[in-house]
């Protein structure tokens, strides 16, 4: 067996001379610092640029200041403890990286979900798709200058911390999936608060759409920036929208269907140039689409009323807790769970659709309770990795709205 | 009384408006901003939040003041004065109302009536971008240098079609004077510099959008540029100096208003009402005035911001051809007799 060394190279090894160059007509490069103190960057990011007049070059982007360690946090925590810790990956759609471990973790344990388990998932899922994509919607209208629409996104994503409130019991941070479906079950009020806020939201997006889609200076600040053609993206293994937008029409909802997403009725939007606005565009769809599937998960689950939401395993799935007080073999079952869970050795890696794209969670399980190895496929960090490519050449301003329609999370960036 | 005293009353009355006008746009900015927003704005310091000026202003004075290392002191205090001081003597002859009746004394409602009030006002404004400019270069801060630049740019670019779109009115009135140009626009609704087809609309519109690249108001406010820029020219500006910037910022939007309202609109003059009260002339002009102040409120809260280089294609290659072109349209059809 051979080993591979890597060695780090710097993006940019001359730039340090370049700055200092002796040019009679554009004299010297300014070094600016962008981040990782800076309203525009979307948390802790740095980059540090090269400034010829308003001109950017030599764009690195440096990553890392949010490092918490997630993944040895999850080898050393143990497979249902680290829950918490999904949570604070990309921490604006916390339940879809609960999903996301826990399927990993179920495809490790042939676990199979019980139907209405996998309706309730699909529908929180949606829902915090929408979450996640006003939180961008609303932060790239407010860095491109329209801060009013950033605070309509705010007040509609507002009541779905309502919704989720009233269900999990948390607005952020819910961990309410489990090994095996979901905590516990929709109830007819929380049905009902989705139902509504559903059928009202896409009025909203219609609103903001009229504010910004056809707007001449919206129309311009995006289009044709930060261009990323279908090569390149499928090069730097991006995914999810900024994928999508690029005219590559991959949704791992649709290629590789999880938790029955083969049963529901959706499209997928698709860009043709690849540009800011195209990403624009096909987030601002994705919204829709997501209402459409959200309602058919709510109509399924109006049928599957009263059917189980989580898996009767005992080798992984906590017996319920008025059993537990009176039964013997539950008492152990509670213990053995709580203190020692431990999945079959093998390893596994499931990828879903996040709004960022892919994200995926791949476990090694030498059969005790911690896994060897997690590591947490994030695509915000490959989203980074196109920033220096297809901001070069661009105008400082430009870097506001490529960060913004990249839309990263620096939680699961730097995990 | 004597005379002395009147015009000392007058400049009291309107410069104490003046700095109400720009300490209430201080409020009016985040109330209009939070009923566009569904918020509900400032509601704690006094009924509807009307204190909150005051409260703001004792906040500033409070706050430390700040002089980042290797800023040049001299030009770094220098600039938030040279912001603010322009716009309010820019106001000095703007014509409010007619003929009032102070003391015995019959005097006009404005502090000095010059006949060439237009080029005065014109340069005493253009000077108001040397505190931006100033301020972002002296602060030694990449960022706010690089605020600075751009204000230079945009003033350049700006007041050109600011300018011509001004002649249009100079050409159709005859007069440099702020107060003949109000005269002259008397009588019917039609008697208006916006209404003086074809060339009033054009001008008007121009001039109302090189009013907000003027006064760095969005969506041309590149000197500032909160998310790229982080403040631009005002980043490392603390305490009452920041709030010199603002206070400039309110009095020349202020002083862009009026200038709007004079040019276009017929100043305090009530259509078909030549002979109207002082007091009511007063109050439709300032109504006017008002309506212009909230329009950049309102454009501020909705649009998005432009690109640099975007700002200059529009300032040279569409504004400055169209204002050119609406001025040598004008000469012709003035000369042709068409406005007689």
């Amino acid at each position: 067996m051979t080993t591979q060394l890597f060695e780090y190279a710097p993006s940019s090894p001359d730039s340090l001379a370049s700055t200092e160059r002796d040019d009679p007509v554009h004299g010297e490069l300014m070094k600016l610092n962008m981040g990782p103190q800076h309203p525009a960057t979307h948390g802790v990011l740095q980059l540090k640029i090269d400034l010829d007049g308003e001109t950017m070059h030599n764009i690195d982007p440096v990553v890392g200041f949010l490092h918490r360690g997630k993944e040895k946090t999850c080898e050393s925590l143990g497979w249902a403890k680290f829950f918490p810790h999904t949570d604070r990956l990309d921490y604006v759609q916390p339940l879809m990286n609960n999903i996301g471990y826990a399927l990993t973790l179920e495809q490790l344990a042939q676990l199979e979900v019980p139907e209405r388990g996998q309706i309730i998932r699909v529908l929180l899922m949606e829902i915090s798709r929408i979450a996640a994509h006003l939180i961008y919607l609303g932060t790239t209208a407010i860095d491109l200058g329209a801060v009013s629409i950033f605070f309509g996104t705010f007040k509609e994503r507002e009541r779905i911390y309502s919704i989720l409130d009233a269900y999990t019991g948390h607005r952020m941070n819910n961990s309410y999936v489990r090994i095996g479906g979901v905590f516990a079950d929709v109830d007819d009020q929380v049905e009902g608060m989705m139902r509504e806020f559903l059928n009202s939201i896409p009025a909203s997006i219609d609103g903001w759409e009229g504010m910004l889609t056809g707007n001449r200076i919206w129309y311009d600040r995006n289009r044709n920036v930060g261009t990323i053609t279908k090569e390149q993206a499928l090069a730097w293994a991006l995914t999810g929208p900024n994928l999508r937008g690029a005219g590559v029409a991959l949704d791992l909802r649709k290629s590789q269907p999880y938790s029955g997403y083969e049963d529901y009725d959706f499209d997928i939007p698709v860009g043709t140039v690849g540009d800011c606005y195209d990403r624009y565009l096909v987030r601002i769809e994705e919204m829709r689409q997501s209402v459409l599937i959200a309602l058919q998960a709510l109509e399924r689950l109006r049928t599957t009323r009263g059917g189980e939401f989580l898996a009767e395993d005992r080798r992984y799935v906590l017996p319920p807790k008025d059993k537990v007080h009176s039964s013997m073999e539950e008492l152990i079952f509670q213990f053995k769970i709580v203190t020692d869970l431990r999945l079959p050795r093998g390893e596994a890696y499931h990828p879903i659709e996040s709004s960022k794209g892919e994200l995926g969670f791949f476990c090694v399980s030498d059969g005790t309770s911690s896994p060897v190895r997690c590591h947490i496929r994030a695509p915000g960090l490959y989203n980074v990795q196109a920033i220096p490519a297809i901001a070069e050449g661009r105008l400082f301003s430009d870097m506001v709205a490529i960060i913004g329609s990249l839309d990263f999370v620096m939680g699961e960036v730097d995990r | 009384m004597p005379l002395p005293l009147v015009w000392l009353i007058k400049v009291v009355l309107i410069y104490g408006g003046l700095i109400t006008v720009a300490a209430a746009m201080s409020l009016a900015e985040r109330k209009v901003s939070a009923w566009i927003q569904w918020r509900v704005g400032p509601n704690r310091v006094g009924p509807w939040g009307l204190l909150q000026p005051v409260a703001d202003g004792v906040k500033f004075i409070f706050k430390e003041e700040l002089v980042p290392e290797g800023a040049n002191q001299t030009l770094f205090r220098l600039a938030p004065i040279l912001s603010a001081v322009p716009p309010m003597l820019a106001v000095a002859v703007i014509p409010f109302a007619g003929e009032v009746s102070i003391g015995g004394h019959v005097t006009t409602l404005s502090i000095a009536d010059l006949d060439i009030s237009t080029l005065y006002v014109v340069a005493i404004g253009g000077l108001g971008i040397y505190g931006v400019i100033l301020g972002g270069w002296s602060s030694n801060s990449k960022y706010s240098l690089l605020g600075g630049l751009r204000a230079s740019a945009q003033m350049v670019s700006y007041e050109l079609s600011l300018l011509l779109s001004i002649l249009v009115v100079v050409v159709l009135s005859g007069t440099l004077d702020l107060r003949q140009i109000v005269n002259d626009q008397a009588g019917p609704i039609f008697a208006w510099n916006i209404f003086a087809l074809p060339v009033g609309p054009i001008a008007f519109l121009l001039f109302v959008i090189a009013t907000f690249a003027e006064t760095n108001r969005h969506p041309f406010d590149f000197a500032e540029c909160e998310p790229e820029l982080v403040g631009g020219f005002h980043t490392e500006y603390s305490s009452m100096k920041f709030a010199l910037f603002f206070l400039g910022e309110y009095c020349a939007m202020t002083v862009m208003a009026c200038l709007t309202t004079v040019f276009f609109l017929g100043g305090g003059n009530i259509p078909w009402w030549p002979d109207a009260p002082w007091l009511l002339e007063l109050t439709c002009f300032l109504s006017k005035m008002g309506f212009f102040l909230f329009l950049f409120l309102w454009v501020r809260w909705t649009l998005p911001r432009f690109r640099f280089d975007q700002l200059m294609a529009l300032g040279w290659k569409v504004m400055l051809p169209i204002a050119i072109a609406n001025v040598f349209v004008t000469g012709a059809l003035l000369s042709l007799g068409w406005f007689a």
